[in-house]
């Protein structure tokens, strides 16, 4: 820990040591080595949110790497989370990065084992497999603490010093298993977990009290994984095609009923007049949004009411524009939130 | 036991292409327990090749041998005649018998004719799952008996990824293979070993695994 009281003094880390609800962000980086894209995302993000994640290679598909676009985002002035998997990188190599990460000034860090290769667009890759995310976590609070490597070699000079994050799926099984495998996260040194989507709040206020019946809200800062659905369709794959997601049917029925009074997409079809179809189509899709953003709310309005959470993910990966009004409608983050106006 | 399976046809022809008389070699040992490569298979790829050689305009000579066990030279000895008379040999053995066979007659090319797949058992009749990944450091005590290096898509050692769905893995594409860290859970509750699973373990030593190199046991207690 440093002179100031805080880990690392990231962000993230102020913002939830002052105990405000917060709200961190994510964006996923291009599968192209084109950073107008990273500049134009983060305009969404800038000021709204603590910090942003960025995936490393999110579901196996080549990306550009979450460190260099960390740099990028600090250039932007927003503050990076990068994410660091077990699938691609042996020890040597996560150790090597972290220690050039905390060197060009990153010091948020979510520690994942990854998705499956099989996912991707290499399914043929060798995995890497390494560590675990358990044990990755370890590893960076020993290198940051303990200031030593993975081998027990000393680390002479500056340590690479991250306030470290950990996932937790509330949704997959063994269900009762879950909260204990968070409160093995905390132990082995997450100082803070971001979920999984969330789209069963019942089932989340199930798991969270047993998350605080184990302690472990107290060990570690848990964030609410949220994401804004963009339409039906979109509800729908989530509800059946997404392993380890589970979605309450309540939001399937509301994203269908926000267009019920529009015309259908038969009706469009058999529109005569392009522009009039066209319009139609514009409508039935502002709509859908809307309520998509709406469901968003509302389950962090239900999350900020459930001990032991103390704040959000927001996962709006390519609706970028959609978080900042969540977060006003929320009042939650450093631009909307009425405690942070105050000081 | 080692589990293996054929080659398809097209690539044992194409590796053939340049030999006149082959000798198909199986093996007694594990392949013929798995069906890949006893003297049965051995007999079925040999008139297969005849057949196809044929049919492609220039039969081929083929020729077949089973030896008990391919991977110790004492039982290759047998088929010494066998293989100084023929031009190329297709092994039905396991990548040892394979390189066995290289190894004891260099001046013969030996070819495989199987893909060896892993250390399975045989869990019912025509099906093998890979129970072990010869890791050379054995975790099964700790977790309930069940390997989570062979069985784990990414051999995890410290529980159950995100994508463990009602105990099934979110990895293969038949979503019917268990999630080994769904049985490990289970069994270890059945055994009142739960506790087990809030002890984090380290990353692993894979130096005693294939990372440190080729393996290799000297007992100098055998040794002659």
């Amino acid at each position: 820990m440093s002179d100031n009281g805080y880990i690392v003094g990231s962000n993230l880390e102020k913002a939830l040591k002052a105990g405000y609800f917060v709200a961190t962000g994510e964006l996923g980086p291009p599968q192209s080595a084109d950073r107008r894209e990273i500049e134009h995302k983060a305009g969404f993000l800038k000021g709204i949110v603590e910090s942003v994640n960025i995936t490393d290679n999110q579901t196996a598909v080549v990306r550009m790497s979450s460190i260099s676009v960390a740099v990028m985002l600090m250039e932007l002035g927003v503050e990076p989370n990068i994410q660091m998997t077990c699938r691609d990188r042996n020890r040597i190599a996560i150790q090597s990065d972290l220690l050039g990460a905390h060197a060009l000034g990153c010091r948020n860090l979510l520690c994942l084992t990854g998705d499956h290769q099989t996912f991707g667009n290499h399914p043929n890759a060798k995995n890497v497999h390494d560590m675990d995310s358990i044990s990755l976590i370890q590893m960076c609070r020993n290198m940051r603490d303990e200031k030593i490597f993975e081998c027990g070699d000393a680390i002479k000079g500056q340590e690479p010093a991250f306030f470290i994050g950990a996932a937790a799926n509330p949704f997959a099984d063994p269900f009762e298993f879950r909260p204990y495998r968070l409160a093995k996260k905390a132990n082995a040194g997450a100082d803070f977990i971001q979920t999984q989507i969330i789209f069963n709040v019942p089932k989340f206020q199930d798991y969270m009290r047993r998350v605080v019946d184990l302690g472990a809200h107290e060990k570690t800062y848990i964030l609410a994984g949220v994401a804004p659905i963009k339409s039906l369709g979109a509800a729908r794959y989530m509800a059946t095609k997404v392993p380890g997601m589970e979605v309450d049917p309540e939001y399937i029925e509301r994203m269908r009923n926000s267009t019920k009074d529009l015309p259908s997409i038969k009706e469009i079809k058999a529109m005569d007049d392009p522009e009039e179809a066209k319009a139609a189509r514009a409508a039935r899709s502002k709509a859908a949004q809307t309520e998509g953003i709406q469901i968003c709310v509302d389950i962090i309005n239900a999350c900020k009411e459930i001990e032991g959470v103390h704040g959000v993910h927001i996962m709006a990966i390519e609706w970028e524009e959609a978080v900042d009004s969540i977060v006003k409608a929320c009042q939650i983050g450093p631009k909307y939130d009425p405690a942070r106006q105050a000081t | 036991m080692i589990v293996a399976e054929q080659k398809p046809l097209e690539e044992i022809k194409a590796m053939i292409a340049d030999a006149e008389k082959i000798l198909i070699l199986g093996c007694g040992t594990c392949v013929t327990v798995c069906f890949a490569g006893g003297e049965k298979e051995v007999s079925i790829l040999a008139s297969q090749l005849r057949m196809a050689t044929r049919l492609d305009g220039h039969e081929k000579e083929i020729r077949e041998l089973t030896v008990q066990r391919q991977c110790e030279y004492e039982y290759n000895e047998l088929a010494a005649d066998h293989v100084a008379d023929a031009d190329l040999v297709v092994s039905l053995a396991c990548g040892i018998g394979v390189q066995t066979m290289n190894e004891q007659f260099p001046d013969k090319l030996t070819v495989p004719g199987l893909n060896t797949n892993g250390l399975s058992q045989p869990t019912e009749q025509g099906v093998w799952e890979e129970r072990c990944q010869a890791c050379g450091d054995c975790v099964l005590a700790l977790t309930g008996g069940y390997c989570p290096v062979a069985r784990c898509a990414k051999s995890l050692l410290n529980g159950p990824c995100g994508g463990s769905q009602r105990g099934i893995c979110e990895v293969y594409a038949d979503k019917e293979t268990p999630c080994v860290w769904d049985q490990i859970y289970k069994r270890l509750e059945a055994l009142g070993q739960l506790d087990r699973l809030m002890e984090i373990q380290p990353a692993k030593n894979w130096h005693s695994s294939r990372d440190g190199g080729q393996r290799k046991i000297v007992r100098e207690d055998l040794r002659l």
